[in-house]
């Protein structure tokens, strides 16, 4: 990967003139790349990774993972159902999967009767989903890479040779 | 009851900045630039090789030299990675550690009197092995007028009057310094000459970022002359664990591995077993190390010398070495003061070598927050002295 990339997706807030420190390019440079990026779709978004168990103010949205067998359609495959699905703002992710089912979505509603609902009234009802299967989620342990929970790691001595 | 304790040891010159160990280690709340070891914590496919291994059972000694697969291991990784042949049964030996490597080299090849070549700044371990051993220490100076480096010269000056071994480290730790081929192939010559035992700490050779690590064994007609000490703890981030290897002619081998069966038997079996799944799937980590470890280098070398700390640009390791002589004070003075009235705490010069009073020692084995917060306090501790 881009070493800009790389710096960037761990930390999306590095700036401009600190990556130029890191990398030894100059700061314009840096700044031209991040454009293209941006310009191009490599870069998608800047978002911040939030652990929702430790959001005080608000319970934590109901997720489910959904897995969809569905009937491809001739011309468009399995694109054109797919887009059809994801479109809803209820679905969070969406990717086609090899083995016995062909969508898994995970599906994001603040109670269970929203998810369920949606599941019922949008998603089974259409004409090329065959059938779903449910998981609701019950606890996250790591997203994105990112362990949620706060781990404390042996400490080095502060002073060594 | 009054011990007497062994003149040998009594006569060792005492470390002199124990007390300031001390210091910070009572100290809380510093950001330490002093550490000599990654910040990383081992990969976790590493870890959890060697919770498998104790749920294995794994928890008896091993061969004297090292378990058998893991000396297979080393001997294939050196000859894909370097085009190193070392024969796994007896011309490798498996340390604890390449401290423990060093100390063996000394014990095994000099005799009382015999003339070593260290150059300095030195890590703080080399003189006291070779005294414990017996032997006699010339120290070569090295400084910032030719970047720190030996020069060929310099050893056919001091060898000429008879010396037995030239120890030479690198990348360098204290400076990150590192010789190119060119420069090493120059050295051999010397070597040659004087037909020296060369005793190469090469633990950084992974940590190399300008260009590419070369053994001094892998040189033309050296492999005789070396003994090539390496480990686990700085690339694979594992240095509790206490893995590292010693490679050589038979003879010398054999020597050590003498003096390694009665005095310590063998290195740690979790440590072995981890350390083969460290050359067997560890390379992506040491690679992504590696990247973020040049980035902190890149940043902290030009955030130095911004604030008037000249600094060379190292060429391996993860160490610093910058000129203090703007501050106008001891490196002590500059180490304790910088400690009490900012919190940062980084080791003397005076450690690495008694010319070496205008430096000071920084690791950025530190996260990238932790290197901008010590800048700043370093920057303003720099401005109040003037």
């Amino acid at each position: 990967m881009d070493e800009i990339l790389e710096i960037l997706s761990n930390d999306a807030r590095v700036t401009p003139e600190e990556i130029s420190k890191m990398t030894g390019c100059s700061v314009e440079s840096i700044k031209k790349a991040i454009k293209k990026y941006e310009k191009n779709g490599v870069i998608v978004k800047y978002k911040t990774v939030i652990n929702p168990d430790l959001v005080a103010e608000k319970p934590a949205r109901v997720r489910a993972l959904i897995e969809v067998s569905i009937t491809p359609q001739k011309d468009v495959g399995f694109d054109y159902i797919a887009e059809r699905i994801y479109s809803f703002p209820e679905v969070t992710s969406c990717s086609l999967v090899s083995g016995t089912y062909d969508l898994l979505l995970i599906v994001e509603g603040d109670d269970l009767h929203t998810v369920s609902n949606f599941i019922a009234s949008k998603l089974s009802p259409m004409a090329q989903v065959r059938s779903t299967v449910t998981h609701f989620l019950l606890k996250k342990y790591k997203e994105d890479g990112l362990v949620l929970k706060k781990k404390k790691n042996g400490k080095r001595l502060n002073i060594s040779y | 009851m009054d011990y007497h304790i062994s003149k040998k040891v009594e006569q060792m010159a005492p470390s002199g900045i124990r007390a300031f160990f001390d210091l910070v280690l009572g100290m809380k709340d510093v950001i330490s630039l002093g550490v000599g070891e990654p910040d990383f914590v081992s990969p976790w496919h590493i870890r959890e090789k060697a919770i498998y291994s104790l749920e294995q059972g794994f928890t008896s000694y091993t061969s004297n030299k090292g378990m058998p697969q893991l000396r297979k291991q080393i001997a294939g990784f050196l000859k894909a990675r370097y085009g190193l042949r070392y024969d796994p049964e007896e011309e490798i030996l498996i340390t604890v550690g390449v401290s423990e490597g060093l100390d063996l080299a000394m014990r095994a090849l000099l005799n009382p009197g015999d003339k070593v070549l260290i150059p300095e700044p030195v890590y703080v371990s080399y003189i006291p092995t070779v005294e414990m051993a017996g032997g006699k220490v010339t120290v070569l100076k090295t400084d910032i007028s030719n970047g720190f480096k030996l020069t060929p010269d310099q050893i056919d000056k001091a060898a000429a009057h008879g010396a037995k071994m030239l120890v030479l480290n690198y990348p360098c730790n204290p400076t990150g310094v590192s010789y190119t081929k060119k420069e090493l192939t120059a050295i051999a010559k010397i070597v040659k000459k004087h037909e020296l035992i060369l005793v190469s700490d090469e633990v950084y050779d992974e940590l190399t970022y300008d260009f590419a690590h070369t053994p001094f064994a892998s040189l033309k007609g050296m492999k005789d002359h070396v003994v090539y000490l390496n480990g686990f703890s700085k690339s694979y981030a594992m240095t509790g664990f206490r893995v590292g290897w010693a490679c050589g002619p038979r003879k010398a081998i054999a020597a050590m591995t003498k003096i390694h069966q009665y005095t310590i038997l063998c290195a740690p079996i979790n440590g072995q077993m981890a350390a083969q799944e460290a050359l067997k799937n560890g390379n992506p980590q040491v690679q992504a190390m590696k990247r973020e470890y040049n980035r902190r280098r890149k940043y902290i070398i030009g955030a130095l010398n911004d604030i008037g700390l000249s600094c060379h640009l190292p060429e391996g390791a993860f160490y610093a070495f910058p000129c203090i002589k703007a501050a106008n004070m001891s490196s002590m003075d500059f180490a304790s003061q910088l400690l009490q009235k900012k919190k940062v705490a980084l080791i003397p010069g005076v450690a690495f070598g008694s010319e070496c009073d205008d430096y000071v020692r920084i690791s950025y084995a530190s996260s990238y927050e932790n290197l901008k917060e010590a800048i700043a306090r370093i920057q303003s501790f720099m401005a109040n002295q003037k």
